[in-house]
Formats: C-alpha cells, structure tokens, sequence
C-alpha cells in the first residue's frame, strides 16, 4: 500500500512539473520545475530497486547538468521579463494534438505488458553489481561513451573559445 | 517498518538536528573568538560568560529587522532561495555515522552513503545562485554566477578526493569505511588505528578534500561567491532578517555536515587515535570503582572523538580565513582545474596500482610522479630577474628634529651661527 | 498483490516523454527546448529502469540500469555541446531565438 502511495504521489509531482516546465514563460521557473521532476524520478528510481542510478541521476542532472542549464541562463540574462521570446501561437494547438497522439500511440502498447510479475532484486541496484558489470561486459560501450564525453568537453571549450584569443 | 524502528529513526533524526542547531551558536561565537584572537582583538565578550550568548543576541535582532523585498524581485523564487540553501545543509549529514551504535546513528546506513552526501551538496549551489538572480542586483547576479562556477568545478575535485577514500576502503557505506579504518595502522602497528590519513594516497586526498571542502562551502580564502568588499556580500546583498539568518545558518551547518565527512572519511570516524584506553585496562586489572567508570567513558568516548575531530576542523576553517587572501577569480579555477583535478587522478591511479601490484609499486609511482613534477618545474621556472628595489624609507631616512637637537647644545648653536 | 504494476509506471513515462515533445515543438528558446529533451531522455530512463525490475535474471537486470548510466553520460556530453553552441550564437547574433537562425537556410 505504502509503494502505491509513494507512486502516485511521486507521479502526480512529476506530471505537474513536466506539465509546468513546458507552460511556463520563465526559462529558470522551467529549469526549477525540471530539477523538481528530476527529483521525484530519482525517488521512483528508488522504488524500482536502482538506487546507485537513481543517486547518480540527483548528482548528474540536478546537481550538474540543470546548475550549468540555470548559469547559462542568467549569464545570458535569458531570465529577465523583456528577453522572453513570445511563443509560437499558430504551433502551439497543433502540437499539443501530436503529443495527445503520441502519447496515446505510447499507452496502446503497454497493454502489452500486463501480466508482467516484478522481481525485485536488491543487489542489481548496487554499485559493486553496477560497476562489475560495467566493466566486464559492458566495456565496450563504455569506453565509447568516454570518448564521447571527451570529444564534447573539447567541443564545448572550442565552441565557447572566443575567436581573439 | 515497524513502530518501534520508525521511533528509533525519528530519535535518530532527532540527535543529528538537535546536535546541527545546537552546535550553530558555538560555532558562530567559536569563530568571532577564534578571529578576533588571530587578529589581536577580543572579540564578543559582553553577554554571558564569554561572551557566549552574543550569538542568540545577533539572532533575536535579526529576527526584529525589517524584511526589505528588492523592486522587480522574482517573489516567489527570492523567498525561496534561503530555504534552498538552508535544505542541503540539514539533510546532508543523514548518513555520517556518530558512534558505534547502530540505534542512535547514523539517521540512514545506506549502500551509498557517501553518494548521498555528494548529492545533497552539489544540491546546495541552488540557493546561492537562485538568491542572486531573483535579487535583480548586479553584485548578487555576479555572486551567484561566480557560485555556480564555483561549485561545479570543485566538485570534481571532492568527488576525486573521496574517490581515493572509496577506492582505499571499498565501500560507498560510511559506517564500512570507519570499520576499515579500526584495523591496526598498515597491518602491523597494533596500538594505532588505520585512519586513511596515514597512507601517500589518503594524505593527498585529503588535502584535496579540505581545499575542495573550503571551496564549496563558500569560505574564505574561497568566498568570491559572498566577497563582501568588492561585491558588497554578493548574492546576501539584498537580503536581511530571517531571511539572511537562513543563508547564514545554512553556511554554518554546511561547515559542520562536510567537517564530519571529512572526519568520517580521512580521519577514522568516531575512532579513537590510539586503540588503547588506561581506564579500561585499570579497569581490567584492578576492577572496583574504575568498571563503571571505564563502562561509561567507552560509550561515551566515540562521540567525544568525533567531536574533537570535528572542532579541530572548524578550528581549520577559522585559521585558514584568519591566514589566507581571497583568490582572484582565475586564480580559482586554475586551482581547481590545472592543480587539483589532475592531482586526484595521479593520486586515484596510485591508489588503484597500490591495490593492484602493491605498496612498493605504489611508492615507486609517487617517486615518478613527484620527480616528473620536479623535472617539469625545473625545465619551466626561469631565471628569477633581480632588480633592486630601495625603500624609499631606506633612501630618506628620517631623523626626527629632537635628537639633531639633542645631540648636544654645542651643535645647536654651531648651526644658529652658521645660518645666521 | 500491492506492488506498483509495471504498466503504470509505462504510462508515467509515456506522459512525460509526450509533454517533452510538446515542448520541443512549442518553445522558441532553445534552453526550454534542450530541457524538453532531456525530460523526454527521463521518461526512457524511467521505461529502461522499470522494465529491468521486471526482467527474471539478475544480469537482465542489471544490464537495464548499466543503460540508463549510459544515457546519462550521453546526455551529459550533449548538454555541454549544446550549451556551448548556444553561449556562441548568443555571441554572434545577440538573440537565441531558435527561428531567427536560419543562415543555412537560405
């Protein structure tokens, strides 16, 4: 009964701050609402016996990834009332229909799924399994994903580099 | 979870804030004393003994103030600022471990403890950048963007230097961390306990955690964030009363909460520096009186160490603002980038090599990689430019009046004739 | 049985990648719409992490959380670059408006 409560209260959060990120006009009001979305995620994650991913994911992307989105903000003074861009009206009905119709293409194929039995097994959650496996089997991938974030730290110093210097 | 356990955890919860708040006076009163004695002043010493409840005076004015609310403040995000920065803070020290008793501490034994701290202090950059951009004040702006810099750059740092501690000890569990460090020093001493200080590697990372420790809690010499004398207190500018209480609270308890991980993780925890206790051993041979007497100080000994651990540490806080000037901007980053990032990644492949061949080949790695530093420094310096520089003092010496008089009456008036 | 079902947890997911694409085709700021991105990236994480508890091995499972640490490290590279290009356009054109740059357009 507890993990139903936790869940529809973390699913209602997350909804409404999904829902506020996208209708609200202030770019850091938004990035607030998605730190608060990434938040309760975490604590779903949580529920779903990952715990390491879901600490990861409050270090990753509220404590990085979402302070990075909220500096370039303010460094380009994008929060302010008059740099607010107006918003597309035309689009705006259509696209919130190719949503409803992709949302509900999304929803049709989880009936799918419906006699799936969970097996929650605590230790797939730790970080000892985690990195075994990491590093093991999934070396590969691994190493590719350095490479990548390596070639974007460069990119992204090149990119911000002015072009005097 | 059963009543009982949810009473155990709410006691739990109960020790750690009542410790976090009622530590935060004395160590604001610990600090003003502490400066003001560096300094060569006094320092608050009117009210009460000491001047102990000087802190719960600054409190009950603080509370009487006006609250001011800047024009085009962002209201709701500036009122939600202090309550961001003050958050982390509180529930950061969840799972430090205080004592050997698994009832009363930590408030949380989880997997990833010490995942947890790194998450909940990388969560504390809000409050600061959030109170400088809805302040709508170009110096809070500034602070908060400096803060934001600030503290995701160094918390690379941390995360290498407690890497280093993960790595030694092999587990992300704290109260696992300390149990390691309990075995005897180096596998051989008996009397001394294995605190990760002790070791090349702990050593080095825990030089980087203390940098990295000053530099996201926004202390000096790291205070850019706050620089009262060039960005008017920065991202606080435009705060007053409960408000700038909640920031300043917040920054107290954030000293305390990252000393004790620092305790917890380099400095062997609630251990005792030397495993061996006179009491005890009276108490062992001669019995009587000294049983309960060595009974009680060996409950209440952890606590008492950790504690003592924890106030040297506070004491490093204050010593290091007293000591040092605040950094320049650049100068900050390239010590987190250029110096501390580059040494926890030799120092995290030192430890792995030590784990991996042993501690000679850990020692002949050290060696390399100071003498390659050296090699390198050497190869880099230039010849230092000698210039000589007169003070001016030194070129004009002054002679006061008087002792020319003095020197004798005789050169007075020898002057009074040949002057006219 | 009082576990959450699996299919909840789907359809969380889904809403939340649905509201992520509807952001990306409403927003004009591109920020908002990087942040619309990574929301959409959430839900898939959300769908790899639920999915793994329900797989019976544990090295089914343990491979569905490996990916989810994946994609985070991706979308981590991809904030950089992309906050990167957006810092430099906001140099060179003193707007970011996301409908205004189109030089590769004409």
């Amino acid at each position: 009964m507890a993990e139903r409560l936790v869940f529809f209260l973390c699913a209602l959060i997350a909804i409404s701050t999904a829902v506020g990120v996208v209708a609200s006009r202030n770019p850091v009001r938004s990035a607030l609402l998605l730190v608060l979305n990434f938040l309760t995620l975490a604590v779903l994650y949580f529920t779903l016996t990952a715990q390491f991913v879901g600490i990861i994911q409050v270090i990753v992307y509220a404590g990085a990834i979402m302070v990075l989105f909220l500096f370039v903000i303010m460094l380009l003074n994008l929060g302010s009332p008059e740099a607010q861009l107006p918003e597309r009206e035309l689009r705006r009905p259509v696209a919130w229909l190719l949503a409803i119709g992709l949302f509900i293409v999304l929803v049709s194929q989880v009936f799918l799924v419906v006699g799936a039995q969970p097996q929650p097994l605590v230790e797939a959650g730790t970080a000892r399994t985690i990195g075994y496996a990491m590093f093991t089997r999934w070396s590969f991938p691994l190493l590719i994903v350095a490479v990548l974030l390596t070639v974007g730290v460069i990119g992204s110093i090149l990119l911000a580099r002015r072009r005097s210097a | 979870m059963t009543l009982g356990e949810l009473g155990w955890a709410l006691v739990r919860v109960a020790i750690v804030l009542g410790f976090l708040l009622g530590a935060l006076p004395l160590v604001i009163w610990f600090e003003r004393r502490a400066l003001a004695w560096f300094q060569n002043r006094i320092g608050p010493n009117r009210l009460g003994p000491f001047g102990l409840f000087q802190p719960i005076a600054d409190a009950v004015k603080l509370f009487f103030k006006e609250e001011i609310v800047p024009a085009n403040a962002d209201r709701l995000i500036w009122a939600l600022a202090p309550a961001l920065s003050l958050f982390p803070a509180l529930v950061a020290a969840a799972t430090i471990p205080w004592g050997p008793n698994r009832l009363l501490t930590p408030v949380a034994d989880v997997e990833i403890g010490i995942l947890y701290f790194l998450a909940m202090s990388s969560l504390a950059a809000y409050g600061v950048l959030l109170a400088g951009w809805s302040s709508n004040n170009k110096y809070s702006l500034l602070g908060g963007l400096r803060a934001s810099a600030q503290v995701i750059s160094y918390e690379l740092g941390m995360g290498l230097a407690l890497a280093t501690a993960i790595l030694a000890s092999g587990s992300l569990r704290m109260t696992e961390m300390v149990a390691v460090q309990a075995e005897p020093l180096w596998g051989t001493v008996p009397f001394l306990p294995n605190w990760l200080i002790f070791t090349p590697w702990g050593l080095v990372g825990a030089a980087l955690f203390f940098v990295c420790m000053l530099a996201e809690t926004n202390r000096a010499p790291f205070d850019l964030p706050e620089a009262e004398s060039e960005l008017v207190a920065g991202y606080q500018t435009e705060y007053s009363s409960m408000k700038f209480a909640a920031f300043f609270m917040g920054e107290y308890m954030a000293v305390l909460t990252i000393s004790g991980i620092m305790v917890t993780c380099f400095l062997g925890g609630y251990l005792a520096p030397i495993n061996w206790s006179p009491l005890q051993s009276l108490a062992e041979t001669v019995g009587g009186v000294f049983v309960p007497l060595a009974t009680l100080t060996a409950a209440l000994a952890p606590p008492f160490w950790f504690l003592l651990k924890l106030g040297f540490l506070v004491f490093m806080f204050v010593w290091v603002r007293a000591t040092l000037l605040r950094l320049r901007y650049d100068q900050l980053m390239n010590l987190g980038w250029r110096v501390l990032i580059p040494v926890g990644l030799v120092n995290l492949a030192l430890l792995a090599v030590y784990l991996l061949y042993g501690w000679l080949a850990a020692l002949v790695g050290y060696g390399l990689a100071i003498g390659l530093y050296a090699l390198w420094a050497v190869g880099r310096s230039r010849p230092v430019e000698r210039r000589r520089v007169i003070l001016y003092a030194k070129a004009h010496p002054y002679i006061p009046r008087q002792t020319r008089a003095s020197e004798g009456q005789n050169a007075y008036v020898a002057q009074e004739v040949l002057h006219g | 049985m009082t576990a959450v079902p699996l299919s909840a947890y789907l359809t969380l997911a889904a809403f939340l990648f649905a509201i992520g694409a509807a952001g990306v085709l409403i927003k004009r700021n591109p920020i908002v719409i990087f942040m619309c991105i990574e929301l959409m990236l959430n839900a898939v994480n959300l769908t790899f992490l639920s999915f793994a508890m329900h797989q019976p091995s544990l090295q089914a499972q343990v491979a569905g959380h490996v990916f989810v640490l994946f994609v985070i490290g991706v979308a981590a590279a991809e904030v950089a670059v992309g906050l990167g290009i957006i810092v430099a356009i906001f140099r060179l054109r003193e707007t970011i408006d996301v409908d205004s740059v189109n030089l590769l357009r004409e």
